[in-house]
């Protein structure tokens, strides 16, 4: 269970995050919808004690403040939106680097595992520096992944904090890393991730959190979240939802008419 | 609740350059054996070590000039390059892993240049420090001064290069450049105020050159080298972490914090030690890292200890040429890494100009 109450982040004077109350239960996905500048990443980053906030945060019960930096890392992974890297490493090299935290060390295979899970098999010796943007964010997927390879471990779940994952992806492979996050959630693991998309966050969540203007709008299942009376206003733009008969909730921005310039 | 951290048993996958970087390290053994020998033998005076090394053996009274030869000038100076060399390359590589960027160096970003203040400073006014002080630093005085202006410097670069967490490159590199000008006219202030005897001392000192090295020198200044040698092979995993920048390190268990505290006092301890006894030798530690990372990759756990090889063997080497090419006088072996390092710098730029990345 990640259990967040009454977060709120402040870089210098400018308060960017205000009281935002967040649940995510390991088996599910969580995603985090916004509009640009909402305070998504904001939230992320204070839910994997990167940025200091008021406000308490539970990691399975745990403080994640009060924990070691590796006890920490064998308990969740965060993969950033994007990484460079300083100096001239492969992509093995790159997600051997996942394997400090030490808890999934003795496995071996798990470097050329990992990638494969990814779709990157027999990329192990090129250079991460020489590969595209959208193999560089599966390299470190990846490797976040080889960091917390089992998605539960001591009975406990394990997290996977994910900042906007698919972002420089084809659709192709946004469809097989959501798969990934959702196999993951499926085996006992937490997925809290940053989604733009909001049709494949329809299609792979389980509980959605809007966020407008720093303040949590919403959190709840896509039916209760992906609403025109809460997505317009959010987005600031005229929003239609609309449903399949079986697969839930969809988005075509067409369906409302011509879209009004704010 | 955590395992320790340990390696993947088993033989090594044919990605992995690692335990290609740790067979150099058996050759870059060999090469700094070659040099030291080399080193021992070659001299003003024609003293041969094994015709030393043969009497000794054989119980024989040693020539009191090939002894004074031997082991008063040219073992002390020996054991000078190698620590002096392996402190600067190794400086070079944790300053350049810190940074996240390989063109840093403690010679380019200004903190050599606060660790010669700290030694132009010791020189110049540390006849008016107490007598109680000096008495009990003495010779201590001046690596301990070069210590404290290196260590002052980082830290100030690195405060004015982090903000938030984040530690800028480009403001990195350019408050290094401004703090070594400013420690360069400050030291020039003291140059100024210097007398006759104190400007002969520093003359020597800032052509850098290993020739005042004597077995009391180098007890002043090995403790802090060889501590920083010692230390640097630990941060090793920590600044592979760190390449990920300083967030996702710490995401992978990286103690960031501390990792930061130890690599600054490390540069600081073996740039300062190095600087004071030896004066301004450049371009050691960015050339040997890079060397190394072309040759076998960039991972720091055989980088650190390479460089270390690495840089001694090459500052033997050089010293061996700055005082055989027109013996019995000597070139300042600041000169001579110049020559060599720079031609090797500009040979690496054209390399990866397209892909220095800031």
């Amino acid at each position: 269970m990640l259990e967040a109450t009454d977060i709120t982040v402040r870089l210098g004077r400018r308060e960017i995050l205000t009281g935002v109350d967040f649940r995510a239960r390991p088996g599910q996905v969580t995603a985090i919808v916004g509009p640009n500048g909402s305070g998504k990443t904001t939230l992320l980053r204070a839910l994997t004690g990167e940025l200091s906030h008021d406000g308490r945060i539970r990691l399975n019960q745990h403080d994640p403040a009060s924990l070691r930096p590796w006890v920490l890392a064998g308990l969740r992974g965060v993969l950033p939106q994007a990484t460079p890297m300083a100096f001239p490493f492969t992509a093995a090299e790159v997600v051997r680097l996942g394997l400090m935290g030490g808890v999934e060390a003795a496995e071996p295979d798990l470097v050329p595992k990992a990638l494969a899970r990814v779709g990157l098999a027999g990329f192990e010796p090129r250079p991460y520096q020489e590969l595209s943007g959208g193999e560089q964010q599966r390299v470190q997927l990846a490797r976040v992944l080889a960091q917390i390879w089992h998605p539960t471990a001591h009975g406990q779940p394990r997290w996977l904090f994910l900042d906007e994952p698919v972002s420089a992806l084809d659709i192709g492979h946004q469809l097989q890393v959501m798969r990934i996050v959702r196999d993951f959630a499926d085996a006992g693991g937490g997925i809290v991730a940053v989604m733009h998309d909001l049709n494949l966050t329809a299609m792979f969540a389980d509980s959605v959190a809007l966020m407008a203007g720093g303040r949590l709008m919403a959190q709840g299942p896509c039916a209760e979240v992906l609403r025109d009376d809460l997505l317009s206003p959010a987005y600031l733009c005229p929003l239609r939802v609309n449903a399949l008969p079986v697969n839930g909730p969809y988005l075509l921005p067409q369906a409302s008419g011509p879209i009004a310039a704010e | 609740m955590v395992a320790l951290p340990h390696e993947v048993a088993g033989p090594a996958p044919h990605w992995d350059r690692t335990p290609r970087a740790w067979r150099l390290t058996a050759l870059l053994v060999l090469a700094l054996a070659v040099m030291s020998a080399a080193s021992l033998a070659v001299g003003a005076a024609g003293t041969s070590p094994w015709a030393v090394l043969a009497d000794i053996m054989a119980g024989r009274e040693v020539a009191l000039a090939d002894r004074v030869v031997l082991f008063e000038i040219r073992l002390p100076r020996l054991a000078m390059g190698a620590l002096v060399g392996a402190a600067l390359a190794v400086s070079g590589a944790v300053m350049q892993g810190l940074f996240r960027n390989p063109l840093a160096d403690p010679g380019l970003v200004g903190v050599s240049a606060g660790a010669g203040l700290g030694a132009i400073a010791a020189i110049v006014l540390g006849g008016l420090l107490p007598a109680g002080i000096a008495g009990v630093l003495g010779y201590h005085l001046v690596p301990v001064a070069a210590f404290a202006g290196g260590w002052a410097t980082t830290l100030v670069l690195y405060g004015i290069a982090t903000r938030r967490g984040q530690t800028s490159v480009a403001t990195m590199l350019l408050g290094g450049i401004a703090l070594g000008a400013l420690a360069g006219a400050l030291s020039g202030i003291l140059v100024y105020i210097a007398d006759d005897a104190q400007l002969r001392d520093l003359t020597f000192w800032g052509l850098g050159s290993l020739a005042g090295a004597t077995w009391t020198k180098l007890a002043a200044a090995a403790p802090l080298m060889i501590l920083a040698l010692v230390a640097a092979p630990m941060l090793a995993r920590g600044l592979n972490g760190l390449s990920l920048g300083e967030a996702a390190a710490a995401h992978v268990g990286i103690p960031v914090q501390r990792l930061k505290t130890v690599a600054i006092l490390t540069v600081a301890g073996a740039t300062g030690a190095a600087v004071a006894v030896s004066g301004g030798i450049g371009f050691v530690g960015i050339v040997v890292p890079h060397l190394l990372r072309l040759a076998t990759g960039p991972d720091h756990r055989p980088l650190l200890v390479n460089a270390a090889l690495l840089g001694a063997a090459l500052l033997i080497g050089a010293d061996m040429i700055a005082r055989s090419l027109i013996a019995p006088a000597e070139l300042p072996i600041g000169i001579v890494t110049a020559i060599l390092g720079g031609p090797v710098f500009l040979w690496i730029l054209l390399r990866r100009r397209g892909s220095l990345g800031f």
